[in-house]
């Protein structure tokens, strides 16, 4: 059972990176009748999304916003012990991506670096795994750099997911000071769903083969190939239903903190339809969580810190003390910390 | 757990349809203003009526009303 506590390390800083190019709901027509494309907008909450070119990556976007970080807060690139990536678009599928952040970004060679391959919970994660490093001897600052570009998995013949998935990177600072107190963490897997958010092929179970890069038909008319995602919409809600509430509720008897403490609800941007009824199930106030989904859609492990990023410059939020954070997503896999976010530097957000 | 209280449930969720056009047999995912969305919409009506989390497949392998209140009766 993984819950678990960090006393005096913290995020110091937070930036993200979009892709310019925005893709408006709106014109789903060829994919989804006329008259329903509103009601969809309006339930799911996301009205455009951004989308990287062809040759940008999710590395790339990761890598501004770690520069906008680093710029914004005077790092001393020096100081810089650990780099950790978290993403399902990866450059490549062998080396991991993060030793080239490393260099690409200019940190010293003396920089432990590697992927995580995590969803939509993967923020949550790589906090925690973030918060484990910087409370050793010998880590004061790990950069976390979580990004996805999800429009590269996605059919555009698919209704269930085009609708909803965008691109983004981030980069958080995780840093080793008293000044933060103890934060929360817990962490969770139930592998009987990998199926509910999949790309089938094209890895090792089922290798790329050439049938299965045909383009076919299920039973709703969504034409993919076996190597986008097959994402079954109900059985994420029923998993979102089963477990993020409660986990929330599991934290916060952990911490021996109560609802009504909490200032803020960071969901994972998935769908405003679904995060609307956690925060109704837990009578927790809308006008405390804040979505940006509306803008960026869901990006995936990279939806928490962007929300952050848009949503929470001063003086939007003041309240920041006591703050929820629930990902979830394929694996399936769920994590949930409270942590303070009064110390921590937002900057604005970039566009590469 | 009536049958009489959760086809009114069930149809509470519908906008369009009127509320007359459902009974134990109606089969549901015919009507036209069913959408995966809508599938939604029942699950969480489902949770917050009956306290019941109901699976993607216990609704594809209901054909009417009546056979989603037995599985979720089932479950009570």
């Amino acid at each position: 059972m993984a819950f678990i506590t960090y006393t005096g390390v913290g995020i110091k800083a937070i930036a993200a990176c979009v892709p310019p190019k925005r893709i408006y709901n709106k014109n789903l027509g060829y994919l989804i009748p006329e008259e329903e494309i509103e009601k969809t907008i309006n339930s799911i909450g996301i009205k455009e999304r951004r989308e990287a070119d062809k040759d940008v990556c999710s590395s790339d976007l990761c890598l501004k916003a770690a520069e906008k970080l680093i710029l914004d807060c005077a790092i001393d690139k020096s100081t810089i012990d650990a780099l950790i990536f978290i993403s399902q678009t990866p450059d490549y599928r062998q080396p991991a991506t993060a030793p080239s952040l490393q260099h690409r970004l200019g940190l010293p060679q003396t920089t432990l670096a590697f992927d995580i391959n995590m969803a939509c919970s993967g923020y949550v994660y790589g906090l925690s795994m973030a918060f484990a490093y910087a409370s050793l001897a010998g880590i004061n600052n790990v950069l976390l750099l979580v990004g996805e570009t999800m429009s590269k998995t996605i059919s555009k013949k698919d209704k269930n997911t085009t609708p909803l998935f965008g691109d983004a990177g981030t980069a958080s600072l995780i840093t080793k000071d008293a000044k933060f107190g103890t934060s929360y963490f817990t962490l969770n897997s139930d592998g009987e769903g990998a199926d509910v958010l999949q790309i089938p092929y094209g890895g090792y179970r089922n290798p790329s083969c050439e049938e299965r890069l045909k383009e076919t038909s299920d039973e709703a008319g969504n034409i993919l190939t076996g190597e986008q995602l097959h994402m079954q919409g109900m059985d994420v809600f029923n998993f979102g239903l089963r477990v993020v509430p409660k986990s929330i509720k599991d934290i916060l008897s952990f911490a021996e903190s109560k609802i009504d403490d909490v200032d803020i609800i960071l969901f994972h941007q998935a769908n405003k339809f679904m995060t609307d009824f956690f925060a109704k199930k837990l009578k927790f106030s809308l006008e405390k969580v804040p979505y940006s989904l509306q803008w960026y859609g869901n990006t995936s492990a990279a939806s928490i810190p962007l929300n952050v990023v848009s949503e929470m410059q001063t003086p939007h939020y003041p309240q920041r003390k006591n703050v929820i954070m629930a990902g979830f997503g394929a694996g399936l896999s769920w994590g949930t910390c409270l942590l303070s976010l009064e110390q921590t530097k937002v900057s604005e957000i970039v566009e590469y | 757990m009536e049958l009489k209280k959760f086809i009114e449930n069930f149809a509470s969720q519908f906008d369009e349809t009127e509320a007359s056009v459902f009974n134990a047999d109606t089969v549901f995912k015919s009507l036209d203003e069913w959408s995966s969305l809508m599938a939604l919409s029942i699950m969480a009506m489902v949770d917050e009526e009956y306290n019941v989390s109901i699976k993607g497949n216990d609704i594809k392998n209901s054909k009417t009303m009546e056979d989603l209140y037995n599985v979720i009766k089932s479950k009570l």
